[in-house]
């Protein structure tokens, strides 16, 4: 436990070594994962009770229970996210899903709901739980509020705050902060949008999908011109040679009165890359860095966590990390530190 | 044999509810505003508070003993909402204060506010995410005596938290009038589209009291700024949806307040309400109103928000 209360007194304080948690879409791609040198793999089941709920993706009980032997075998622990919002009547599934993961042997459940919450405390008090960024917890009172009324052990924070703010919270919350430091970053505080709803009927919330493939269409004009639609809107439009990223309405491009022309209106279809902050976010009390991306190829996961086990290796052994590699895997070759560096991104 | 008498008890006449004004209005407009809403409408409770943007109410502040004064000679229910996206130290600061009101119930819209009302009775936001009776039983054992739902919520989902609240002896409101929250953010749209930064926004927001309109790129307007938060280009309506609402319990229907005549909005949601109007009848006087957008009710259907369904 990193817990040391003068760690944040000045920049030349011990730095503690942060667990690697990685993503995991696939039985196949949690394995690689864990040989690539993650600490901890996160993954969810094969339905609408995590925020990955995407076709071809997750786990069956079974391969979650393969998959948390594999782990443990290496070392690694598994983290299972059950943090979409059950719609009223339907809370059966996630207190399976629940149920299951305990029954598993899950080192933590990754929780936002506060009905999920409070049943995994009561019925498996010995679960450690985590609170999922889909929790919308962005301040240490709401923080505090988890913790004291669910036990929660870590909270993984919103992609919204500075590394001097993460450093402020950590300062004055009792859990563990777990941090994204890698892959799609949402300009939306996570776990309160329903955008991608508005224009397809399913639900991030709910459903646990945002801007499914299923309503995605690329159409290409006689120019050459990709354009994009989300539920029947063009949302973004590219021209030849540019890569476009995955198209989600905060990162599309619209018109205004008081534009010229169309623009980001929330975010540049840009990927979190932290890399460069590392060493900072480990000062500032991040107990965990997460790597966004269960929906990616187990390629991509193989060199982005192999590529963060060695930056945060050789920070901790001294060296100057080597990250430039990892500049060719964010989304569109564009990369961004997003609110993380400075309070001028809001 | 004595003769069986069956007694059809007609559920409760719902109420009106004026949600917040979520827009940064002109200090003199907002005042005269809660004025005309307290002297001529029929909105039985009025949710005051800033929601969106702390360095908004510092305008309107000074307005709201006369305000105040005004809605409770007018015999209304006065609530206090919180912020719904809780970040920065002022933030911060503002929630606190918020819920440190005494005289006035407060509707909590972020757990943060959760932690300060701690230990005292207070509502539960349409912001707050109250999906399913877990969350619901597990609020209401903390405190909570009402819940605003989420618009985001199917029909299905409703009926049964209202059926909870109800066995629970809590109240209940759902929106059923004016363009609906669709996201917030730590970022500020409105500074962003003017190309400044939150910090020093010199309020942006301030010439649009309905939002500011985003167009997707094939021409179709479709999304409003507000600041942090973004909403639906559409307004939402369930006036066809009331005997619905009034079958499962729902004690109010509550209007989000736009630039339109509001008394005159409400007015058609109690005319309804009371069976005086047809759904219909109502609709076509909301549709012959300078409103910014088309009418829609998707979440409640389970379709796409925008979408317009019929009942």
């Amino acid at each position: 436990m990193p817990e040391t209360p003068d760690q944040n007194a000045n920049d030349n304080a011990a730095l503690t070594k942060p667990e690697l948690v990685c993503p995991a879409g696939t039985p196949a791609m949690l394995r690689t994962a864990v040989d690539a040198g993650a600490d901890a793999i996160y993954c969810g089941y094969r339905n609408a009770t995590n925020a990955r709920n995407f076709p071809g993706l997750n786990f069956s009980p079974k391969e979650l229970g393969q998959s948390i032997a594999y782990a443990h075998d290496k070392g690694a622990q598994v983290l299972v996210a059950v943090n979409s919002f059950p719609p009223a009547g339907e809370m059966d599934l996630w207190k399976e899903g629940v149920d299951t993961a305990a029954e598993l042997g899950a080192d933590a459940l990754i929780v936002a709901d506060y009905g999920v919450a409070a049943y995994a405390a009561q019925t498996h008090p010995g679960l450690r739980l985590h609170l999922s960024v889909q929790g919308g917890a962005s301040s240490p009172n709401a923080i505090k509020y988890f913790c004291r009324e669910f036990g929660i052990r870590r909270v993984v924070l919103p992609r919204i705050l500075t590394v001097e703010e993460i450093r402020g919270i950590h300062k004055q919350i009792p859990c563990e902060i777990e941090a994204f430091i890698f892959g799609n970053i949402g300009a939306m505080a996570e776990g309160r949008c329903s955008l991608s709803n508005y224009l397809t009927g399913v639900s991030s919330n709910m459903d646990g999908a945002c801007s499914p493939a299923s309503h995605v269409r690329y159409e290409e004009d006689p120019r050459g011109d990709l354009h994009i639609r989300l539920g029947g809107r063009e949302i973004d439009r590219f021209t030849p040679g540019q890569t476009p990223g995955y198209p989600t309405i905060c990162k599309g491009r619209y018109t205004t009165p008081c534009r010229d022309e169309p623009y980001y209106a929330f975010e540049e279809p840009v990927s979190l890359n932290l890399s460069r902050l590392l060493p900072d976010m480990m000062r500032a009390g991040v107990t965990a860095l997460k790597i966004e991306g269960r929906q990616r190829s187990r390629a991509y996961v193989r060199d982005v966590v192999g590529a963060f086990r060695r930056a945060v290796d050789d920070i901790m052994a001294g060296r100057d990390p080597h990250l430039a590699d990892l500049v060719a895997l964010t989304e569109g070759g564009k990369e961004t530190q997003g609110p993380f560096a400075t309070k001028a991104w809001r | 044999m004595s003769q069986t008498h069956t007694y059809t008890s007609s559920p409760a006449a719902m109420k009106l509810t004026l949600g917040p004004v979520l827009f940064k209005w002109e200090p003199e407009t907002f005042r005269d505003f809660y004025f005309r809403m307290a002297d001529e409408s029929p909105v039985e409770t009025v949710v005051l508070g800033e929601t969106i943007c702390t360095k908004r109410e510092a305008f309107v502040e000074p307005f709201y003993p006369e305000i105040i004064d005004r809605l409770t000679r007018a015999k209304k229910e006065i609530v206090f909402s919180t912020l719904a996206q809780v970040t920065t130290p002022k933030n911060r600061a503002h929630v606190e204060k918020a819920c440190a009101r005494e005289n006035f119930p407060i509707e909590a819209n972020d757990p943060a506010a959760l932690w300060h009302l701690d230990g005292r009775a207070h509502r539960l936001g349409p912001f707050m995410n109250v999906y399913n009776e877990g969350a619901l039983d597990f609020l209401h054992a903390k405190g909570a005596t009402h819940l605003c739902l989420n618009p985001e919520l199917p029909k299905t989902a409703a009926r049964v938290l209202a059926a909870r609240a109800k066995e629970l002896g809590m109240g209940t409101d759902i929106l059923g009038f004016g363009r609906f929250s669709l996201s917030l953010s730590a970022r500020c749209y409105h500074a962003r589209a003017v190309d400044r930064q939150r910090d020093a926004c010199r309020f942006a927001c301030d010439a649009d009291p309905d939002g500011m309109p985003l167009t997707s790129l094939d021409g179709e307007t479709f999304l409003t700024v507000n600041g942090v938060q973004v909403l639906s280009h559409s307004y939402l309506c369930l006036l066809q949806e009331i005997k619905e609402l009034q079958d499962m319990g729902l004690g109010a229907i509550r209007l989000s307040p736009h630039s339109i005549d509001m008394c005159a909005v409400s007015q058609i949601f109690r005319d309804v309400i009371d069976g005086k109007v047809s759904p219909d009848e109502g609709e076509a006087r909301l549709n012959a109103m300078p409103l910014k957008g088309p009418l829609s009710n998707g979440f409640y259907h389970k379709k796409p928000g925008c979408q317009k369904c019929a009942a």
